[in-house]
């Protein structure tokens, strides 16, 4: 499947990118993370959440849509 | 009523909707970009009751977008020079500036006496502090924080609905997370979050459907795009949150000053004209069955005001002393007894009520 992969915040700054199209074979939302973080080892810098089909989702859950944002949290105000 | 008219002429306000913005009291933490404009377009609309808290000072580089302010107003406590401006704008309103820090200390016993809290705070630690004390208040928060371009708007614990930690369950690692005065922002951003954060509240203050409640709405000032996230609610969420006010010396940086007396299981029970009141949930185990004692759980306190009324020494317990510490920040807003934490909760008391004087 080809993700759609949506970066905000800081974490656009470390992917270079603030969306991009991966694919990815099956597996859980933990699984892609660690593809993701070989790929840009700043992520495992941060903390974040992940939404999979526009909500936000455990580790654990398997990935059947292929609409992924990852959300860092904001502090400014 | 002519300075509402334009709301009033709107069928799904009125004259009635007008009475209950009037009616309405709102807190707004922090009065930095985010709080400016929610603050004048509650102000405006007619809030009722305002509340700023904020400890800091005006500075030149807040002038970019924290558009209460101005060039006579730098040095100024940000909560008073607020004040000042917006008692032009409306005088029929009654706003209160609380030129301090939100603490441990504080947050309780001002969160009771608001409706709604806005969080226009600009610290992850500020963030929980307000979460955690808000749920124990039971109140809803309109929250909005920002970074460089973009933006989050959600609103937390609407009728039991997700909180803050349901979005981001712990706090960031230090130095994850960057705030305005490290990293830059764009100065009509907060001002666009801040407008939403108001539209928000006076949704929440007139009853309409589509409160922005279990979503966070991500808006990007460069693109113009928005993305709204579902927001589960964690199951534990607010017990969790209930637990971690107790512990906010290692949760939040705000120092915890909060002078809360605790004794020990032991000297409680020897302690002359002594009153426990647990303020665990019903059925929670163990049970401790002592003769001089009531159960108020803690979310029925406020109702409960009455039966403290007596001086006593009250020995207040729990399962682990984060219920009774912030019951006794809130009893000792009523009153002036002594109100004791006991320590270890109903375990330790049961232990020595068992083996008595070992």
């Amino acid at each position: 499947m080809n993700l759609n992969i949506k970066y905000f915040g800081v974490l656009a700054e470390i992917t270079k990118c603030s969306e991009e199209t991966l694919s990815f074979s099956e597996g859980t939302v933990g699984e892609l993370l660690a593809v993701l973080q070989a790929k840009y080892p700043a992520l495992g810098t941060k903390d974040f959440q992940v939404a999979h089909k526009q909500e936000i989702v455990t580790k654990d859950t398997k990935i059947t849509n292929p609409e992924i944002a990852l959300l860092p949290p904001f502090s400014g105000g | 009523m002519n300075r509402y008219s334009r709301h009033i002429q709107l069928t799904e306000i009125g004259e009635e909707g007008q009475r209950k913005i009037s009616q309405a009291k709102v807190l707004v933490v922090g009065a930095g970009g985010l709080s400016c404009p929610v603050l004048q377009y509650l102000t405006a609309a007619g809030i009722g009751t305002l509340g700023i808290i904020d400890f800091d000072v005006v500075e030149e580089s807040n002038l970019q977008r924290q558009v209460l302010f101005g060039t006579s107003t730098i040095g100024m406590n940000k909560a008073l020079a607020a004040k000042q401006r917006l008692e032009d704008l409306n005088p029929t309103i009654s706003i209160h500036a609380y030129p301090e820090k939100l603490t441990t200390s504080n947050a309780i016993a001002l969160f009771t006496d608001y409706d709604i809290i806005v969080d226009g705070s600009d610290t992850i630690a500020t963030r929980y502090l307000i979460n955690d004390a808000a749920i124990v208040c039971d109140k809803p928060i309109v929250y909005g924080a920002i970074y460089k371009f973009e933006g989050h708007l959600a609103v937390f614990n609407y009728n039991h609905g997700p909180t803050y930690r349901s979005l981001f369950p712990d706090p960031p690692r230090n130095g994850s997370v960057a705030n305005c005065s490290e990293v830059g922002v764009l100065g009509v951003l907060p001002g666009i979050i801040g407008a939403m954060q108001a539209n928000e509240v006076l949704k929440i203050v007139l009853g309409f459907s589509g409160v922005l409640s279990g979503k966070l709405l991500c808006y990007h000032s460069q693109t113009g795009q928005t993305n709204v996230i579902s927001i589960p609610k964690s199951k534990s969420s607010i017990e969790e949150a209930l637990l971690k006010t107790g512990i906010l010396n290692d949760t939040y940086e705000a120092t915890c000053d909060v002078l809360i007396p605790n004794i020990s299981a032991e000297e409680a029970l020897q302690t002359e004209n002594n009153l426990f009141v647990d303020v665990r949930a019903v059925g929670e185990i163990p049970e401790v069955v002592l003769p001089n004692s009531k159960h108020i759980p803690l979310h029925e306190l406020e109702q409960h005001l009455d039966e403290f009324r007596f001086e006593k020494n009250y020995m207040i317990f729990c399962a682990t002393g984060a219920r009774s510490t912030i019951a006794i920040a809130r009893l000792q807003k009523h009153f002036n007894h002594h109100f004791y934490n006991v320590v270890g909760g109903a375990t330790a008391l049961l232990s020595q009520i068992k083996q008595p004087h070992e």
